[in-house]
């Protein structure tokens, strides 16, 4: 065979050797990996980068000794990854928004795209994940905050999935790995197969309008693909656990099962909680608070003054789900359920609803709420019966 | 403190740590002087304060020995008589090899070891699972369940979460004890229903099935052989009642038929359980008992299985086989998918036996079995009719290893005649009064490959004079 | 361990045969075990006996099993259980929660004794009293233990026990007329997924408690818990963890005042048996798994029992039969009014009880409460080890300090520190010889390993296991690519999950196998 092989011009040899690693690499087969680091995420706000105020702001919050450490985050997750350099494609963009760290950590990436200048901005972070999906890029890592999350969302949605580097201040979305290690763990485990569920999760960052008027709201501006490791482990004495959608199916079938025609039931954001929607068949917001009734849509995408005028007088149950992935039950992404609304229904009447790895992220701290309501927030306290599964409760406790 | 005797300080054999001078030692590293002080954390209140009333532990093994020797002494063994007691735990002879692997002290004392480290364990319960699926021709097999009643009443719940019905029919020929736990296993959320059988061939009763099948039962389950011995011969028609109302075909088997008898999977069945007791394990006072299930290929079933299932795969070696646990991924729930039930330790070792077993009596083995048991079975039938007032069988039908005896037109009940039949020395059969009143005074014999002509014309001589000393 | 006079690592090895699978020993022709042939009278009485069959149910194909002589299949065996790390053969500290502790071999002569394996249970109950009376006093004995009135040891192992428990617990509501009402049971997150599962089956509806920072449920979550819907609540008590609640008696009086029946899973017995009863808990029923605190072994996986116990309200729903003593003889009582019926045929497995029986003969009640003792002792004298001297290595819960007889601990500052993993770790361990173990799910604590000492080893054997994983762990801040990728001692290697989670791959037998390995190119 040898000697055979030895006849054979080198090119050819080449092209037998890429085959016979796409035939017998097994499972592996050669994924693309894109990564896009903010450069100047955590460092000051994002909505100061609209136009030159925001350049301004930058310039002088580097001068004061700020330190771009995005990229050092995202170096800390990329080198997880080195084992997979020869099986995975890495694509990024030029100078700090990747390229740099990729070369820095050994590997050989594909570069793509030009920034738009010396400072980038959120459209060359648009640009560049447009691009990403374009080319057919497998899962999308990027270091930064919301604000990144937001801009990563804004150009792809759901179409790509994503994990994001945390390397922002206070990251309220729930699109984020734990840390920078667990990012670069999670990505390599999903590019080599081994992990294959795929949740919908939060992207929360700050209501630009509320901002304007002075007011501090963080809202939910839509949902990122993201893989989730659901803590398998082969061999064990217990069944698998299962995935999330199932998770949540349960949730919402469990809901259905006990719904009773006397009642308003106030549905807000989350994908648990829409699973109910899609369960009925019903029309539905991805963002908003619906209301059913008898199991029909009452209204869609309501805000409170609506909310109050339909369920005035009448019996009516909340269903919410923690945003973010922070745990906030109220005040985070559903602010529509004001304290108003909350009263109107009362405490009895709220149902909140989880899937098991949701709880098992907040490593036992507890559910909060932040409704604006400092007394209403205290009077919510306590040990509620979360839903978690079919005819499966959990207790937990729900806190300021 | 110490286990003390009579003021003497004792080291048991089985606590090494009992040497009082050790756990000073170690108290010492952990800082703290008396064990108590270990158990400070509990309330004074829970603590047992009183004198537990047991006996005097007998230290010294031979008299523990002497004193276990002298309780099991008072039995009297199927070894030592000559016994047809079967119903759900049968005599069949155990290979001297199927002991010595199951006393092996690695797989005895195994658990719950990882693929690597525990290869042994994982390939000898593959082979046992590929074994199994050779016998009843199907692709799916499980890692045993705690017994026959189990692994049909698990099987019953997989056909309800596989239709999406709640309701399952049952034979009424089943063995009372399987329909106790069946029944015991549906409350609340699945309704048993029987099906009658015929009162001369004791086969199910085919116009009652049709009239209680709909599209609302999950199953319909039958046994075969029947727990009474005949032979289900309408299985093909049976499977295909349930199939045209969607629902599934449940057979539970007795795997030691399987070498003469077609499997249920050739007329059928959809889903196949048993016990596998007669493959290799001693009765052990019905202890012995293993349940199976087993399925095709096909993903619906597969993941519905709530038992372990151990499936091959490669290592990072080339050419190295490995095993580790077939993992379903469920993605999607079903409504009113109420329970998956549970797993846990159940009876693994009796799985490998098996395995052993049909690993030494290979195709040839399990036909010259089923044979031998079949012609012994027949001769036994045959010679009990000779003896007035004794119908065998009672069912006008081919039967396997089983059969009913009639004493009806002996004027004498089962009871008094199986009382009499230990003066020769002899088991009797399985007294149906009770549980099947309308076969009046009727007992289960069963015939295996161990009773010999000599033995079964010891049982008709003796029945013989029993009875017409009676007259 | 101490070898030539100097502390050492053991240089272990594991057999490693690279036996094939048995069907690929197959060579027509041979015979492993010949059937008796009836004798010629018979033959010529009654024919081949297979004729009275009608065709269709006449096998016409032989099922495929291979012809393999005896001495083959036996070596073949013997090879596959050299290839297993029992657990008497090595120090089983590291198998968590099961309990493995020394199986005493001459409880093996008895239950291989023909006085026992060659019963049947149906026999005149004149014939079986020898058995009769062991089920019999092993029945009061862990009366005793426990405080309940009576024992059944139908249930074929600790789930099956919780499933006994729950089917009681339906009964009884049942025949107060509140089985409707009545629907939810309360458990604890950290206890076995069982404790889950099995109500289930029973249709209730299942509400978990999730621990505090301690590794205790809240009481006020019990009390949002408890309501009129409470059919019952069943809790490990010390839970995996090691911690011991000891507001379990608050607890127990929640629920009753509800209504509700208390059910203790006592899987993690070892600990306190012998120091604390059951009722004393306020319990109303529970369950022993004679397999693991009573000493019977493992078998790979069972055969086992989970002897229920219960107090005297809820004897009457027990399965039958029940074992009595009318003074003169043992007999089988199936006088039990409101009984749940059965949940195994017969009595349970007998060898089990048995073994049980002599375990606790040969320890008495002084020998028990050692056992208790010892078992808590060398556990937290591992705890001391690990947590002073293992790098990496934290408790779970490490407010609570006091744990009683197994602890689950946690690699998660091993994992930041050196990207090595719990599971890492015990595939390492593996090439020493050891077992360890992580966790049931959910797995709250992240890198879980549990550990359960047991009495059944000396100091020497705890400072082997010790050492030997005090060195992995070194190993895996030193090289932690080759912990990563270990087992290399073992009789094979790291295995692919990839074939058992795609239903195009999966086989769970070698004729599946053989249809799909095309699939696997």
């Amino acid at each position: 065979m040898g000697n055979y092989l030895a006849s054979i011009p080198e090119k050819a040899q080449e092209l037998g050797i890429i085959i016979n690693n796409i035939l017998f690499e097994g499972f592996y087969l050669r994924k693309k990996l894109g990564l896009i680091v903010n450069p100047i995420a955590g460092m000051g706000g994002r909505v100061g980068l609209k136009g030159t105020d925001g350049i301004e702001t930058l310039k002088k919050a580097i001068k004061l000794g700020a330190k771009p450490w995005a990229e050092d985050r995202a170096r800390e997750a990329l080198k997880q990854l080195t084992r997979l350099k020869e099986k995975i494609e890495l694509i990024t963009y030029p100078k700090q928004m990747g390229e740099n760290v990729a070369v820095s950590c050994s590997f050989n990436p594909t570069v793509i795209g030009e920034l738009s200048g010396e400072m980038t901005t959120a459209e060359d972070t648009k640009r560049a994940a447009r691009e990403m999906l374009d080319l057919g890029v497998d899962l999308l890592l990027f270091a930064g905050g919301d604000g990144t999350a937001r801009d990563i969302y804004d150009a792809i949605d759901l179409k790509m999935v994503v994990l994001g580097i945390p390397a922002g201040v206070k990251i309220y979305s729930a699109v984020f790995a734990a840390n920078p290690t667990r990012a670069g763990e999670l990505a390599a485990l999903y590019l080599e197969g081994r992990i294959k569920d795929v949740i919908e999760a939060e992207v929360l960052d700050i209501d630009e309008d509320k901002f304007r008027e002075d007011q501090l709201s963080i809202k939910l501006y839509g949902y990122l693909k993201i893989p989730v490791e659901r803590g398998y482990i082969p061999g064990g004495k217990s069944p698998t656990p299962v995935s999330e959608k199932y998770n949540q199916e349960e949730i919402a079938a469990d809901i259905i099962d006990e719904m009773s025609d006397d009642y308003y039931y106030i549905i807000g954001p989350g994908t648990t909680t829409k699973t109910i929607m899609k369960m009925l068949n019903l029309d539905h917001s991805l963002l908003g608070v619906d209301i059913i009734y008898k199991r029909k849509l009452i209204g869609k995408d309501l805000n409170e003054k609506q909310i109050l005028e339909i369920i005035k007088g009448k019996k009516a149950k909340i269903i919410v789900t923690p945003i973010g992935g922070q745990g906030y039950v109220f005040g985070r992404g559903n602010q529509q359920i004001s304290p108003k609304v909350i009263r109107e229904v009362g405490k009895d009447n709220i149902i909140i609803v989880a899937t098991r790895r949701k709880l098992q992220t907040l490593r036992g701290r507890p559910l909060l709420v932040d409704t604006g309501d400092k007394e209403l927030d205290k009077h919510l306290s306590g040990y509620y019966k979360v839903i978690t599964g079919y005819r499966e409760r959990t207790i937990y406790k729900v806190s300021t | 403190m110490v286990i003390k005797k009579d003021g003497k300080t004792i080291v048991h054999p089985y606590i090494p740590n009992s040497v009082p001078e050790v756990q000073e030692e170690m108290l010492r590293e952990i800082g703290l002087k008396d064990i108590d002080e270990l158990y400070s954390g509990i309330p004074d209140e829970l603590k047992f304060k009183g004198k537990f009333n047991l006996p005097e532990p007998l230290l010294a093994e031979c008299e523990l020995k002497r004193h276990v020797k002298r309780i099991l002494s008072k039995n009297k063994t199927c070894e030592e008589n000559i016994s047809f007691l079967g119903g759900g735990c049968w005599p069949h002879y155990v290979p001297a090899i199927c002991d010595e692997i199951n006393q092996r002290s690695e797989f005895l004392t195994a658990y719950a070891g990882e693929p690597w480290e525990d290869h042994g364990r994982w390939q000898a319960l593959f082979e046992y699972q590929s074994l199994v699926a050779e016998l009843v021709d199907m692709d799916v097999v499980n890692v045993p369940t705690y017994s026959w009643g189990q692994a049909a009443a698990t099987s019953l719940r997989m056909s309800c979460r596989i239709t999406k019905r709640d309701e399952v029919l049952l034979v009424d020929t089943i063995s009372p004890e399987r329909l106790a736990i069946i029944r015991n296993y549906c409350e609340p959320l699945v309704k048993v229903k029987l099906v009658k059988h015929d009162p001369v061939t004791g086969m199910m009763d085919l116009e009652d099935l049709k009239s209680k099948m709909s599209n609302k039962i999950a199953a319909i389950y039958f046994e075969n052989p029947s727990y009474l011995g005949f032979i289900e011969t309408n299985g093909k028609e049976i499977s295909e009642i349930a199939h045209d109302k969607g629902a599934l075909s449940v057979v539970g088997v007795d795997p030691i038929s399987l070498g003469v008898l077609a499997p249920p999977s050739h007329y059928g069945a959809d889903i196949v359980c048993g016990d596998l007791q007669p493959l290799g394990i001693h009765m052990n006072f019905g202890g012995g008992l293993a349940g199976f299930i087993a399925t095709r290929d096909e993903e619906k079933f597969v993941m519905e299985y709530p038992s372990r299932l151990f499936g091959i795969t490669k290592t990072i070696v080339e050419g190295e086989y490995g095993f580790g646990d077939v993992a379903f991924e469920r993605t999607s729930f079903a409504k009113r998918e109420k329970a998956k039930e549970f797993v846990g330790t159940m009876a693994a070792l009796w799985g490998i036996t098996a395995g052993v077993y049909l690993a030494l009596m290979g195709p040839k083995g399990m036909w010259e079995i089923g044979k031998t048991i079949m012609q012994r079975s027949q001769y036994t039938m045959k010679k009990l009719s000779e003896i007035d007032g004794i119908k065998a069988p009672r069912f006008k039908a081919p039967h396997f290893k089983e059969f009913v005896v009639d004493f009806n037109e002996t004027g004498m009940s089962v009871k008094e005649i199986n009382k009499r039949l230990l003066e020769y020395g002899i088991f009797g059969g399985i007294d149906l009064s009770k549980s099947f009143p309308e076969l009046g005074n009727s007992a289960l014999y069963c015939v295996t490959e161990i009773h010999t002509k000599e033995d079964i014309d010891k049982l008709v001589q003796a029945l013989r004079e029993i009875i017409e000393g009676k007259r | 361990m101490m070898k030539g006079g100097k502390i050492k690592l053991r240089d272990f090895h594991e057999a490693k045969w690279d036996e094939p699978i048995i069907f690929e020993l197959n060579r027509k022709g041979e015979r492993g075990i010949l059937v008796p042939e009836v004798e010629k009278e018979i033959e010529e009485e009654v024919g081949d006996g297979i004729s009275v069959l009608p065709e269709h149910m006449i096998r016409k194909k032989p099922p495929a099993l291979p012809e393999i002589a005896q001495v083959r299949v036996l070596r073949h065996y013997l090879r596959l259980s050299q290839e297993t790390l029992g657990a008497t053969i090595n120090i089983d500290i590291g198998q968590g929660t099961c309990t493995m502790k020394y199986n005493p071999v001459i409880n093996e002569v008895f239950a291989r004794s023909p006085k026992v394996t060659e019963l049947h249970p149906y026999q005149d109950q004149e014939t079986v009293q020898g058995a009769l009376e062991i089920m019999c006093k092993l029945d009061l004995f862990l009366r005793e233990l426990s405080g309940f009135s009576r024992f059944t040891f139908q249930p074929g192992g600790g789930s099956h026990a919780i499933f006994t428990i729950m089917s009681i617990i339906y009964a009884y509501h049942k025949h107060r007329g509140e089985e409707e009402k009545r629907n939810e049971i309360i458990t604890t997150l950290l206890s076995h997924p069982s404790n889950a599962a099995a109500p289930a089956v029973k249709g209730f509806k299942v509400i978990n408690l999730y621990p505090n920072e301690y590794g205790l449920p809240d009481i006020e979550a019990l009390e949002e818990a408890v309501s009129e819907h409470t059919a019952g609540f069943i809790v490990t008590n010390p839970e995996d963890t090691g911690i011991f609640n000891p507001r379990i008696k608050e607890f127990t009086k929640i629920v009753h005042d509800v209504g509700g029946i208390c059910a203790y899973d006592q899987a993690n017995a070892n600990g306190i048996i012998g120091i604390i009863r059951a009722v004393d808990c306020g319990f109303d029923l529970g369950f022993f798994n004679l397999h693991k605190t009573f000493g019977s072994p493992h078998g790979c996986g069972g055969p086992a029992v989970g002897a229920v116990g219960v107090t005297e309200k809820l004897v009457d729903f027990l399965p039958v039969p029940l074992v009595d003593y009318d003074g003169k003889k043992y007999y089988l009582n199936y006088d039990v009014p409101h009984t749940i019926g059965k949940v195994r045929e017969f009595y349970g497995v007998f060898p089990v009880v048995l073994r049980a029986y002599a375990w606790i003969r040969s320890l008495g009640a002084e020998g028990i409460k050692e056992v208790a003792r010892v078992a808590v002792l060398n556990n937290n004298y591992v705890m001391k080890k690990i947590l002073s001297e293992i790098k990496g290595a934290s408790v779970s819960f490490p407010k609570t300090k006091h744990r009683i007889e197994q602890i689950r601990y946690s690699f998660e500052q091993l994992k930041k520190e050196t990207g090595v993993s719990s599971e890492d770790v015990i595939r390492r361990m593996a090439d020493f010889g050891f077992h360890l173990w992580t966790s049931h799910h959910p797995w709250i604590i992240p890198e879980p390993f549990t550990i359960e000492p047991t009495e059944s080893y000396s100091k020497d054997d705890l400072d082997e296991y010790l050492t030997t994983l005090k060195r992995v762990v070194e190993e895996a801040y030193e090289d932690p690519e080759k912990v990563k990728n270990a087992p290399y001692n073992c009789p094979i290697h790291k295995i692919y999950h990839e074939p058992l989670e795609d239903p195009k791959k999966w086989a769970i037998t070698w004729r599946a196998y053989l249809k799909k390995r095309k699939n696997w190119e």
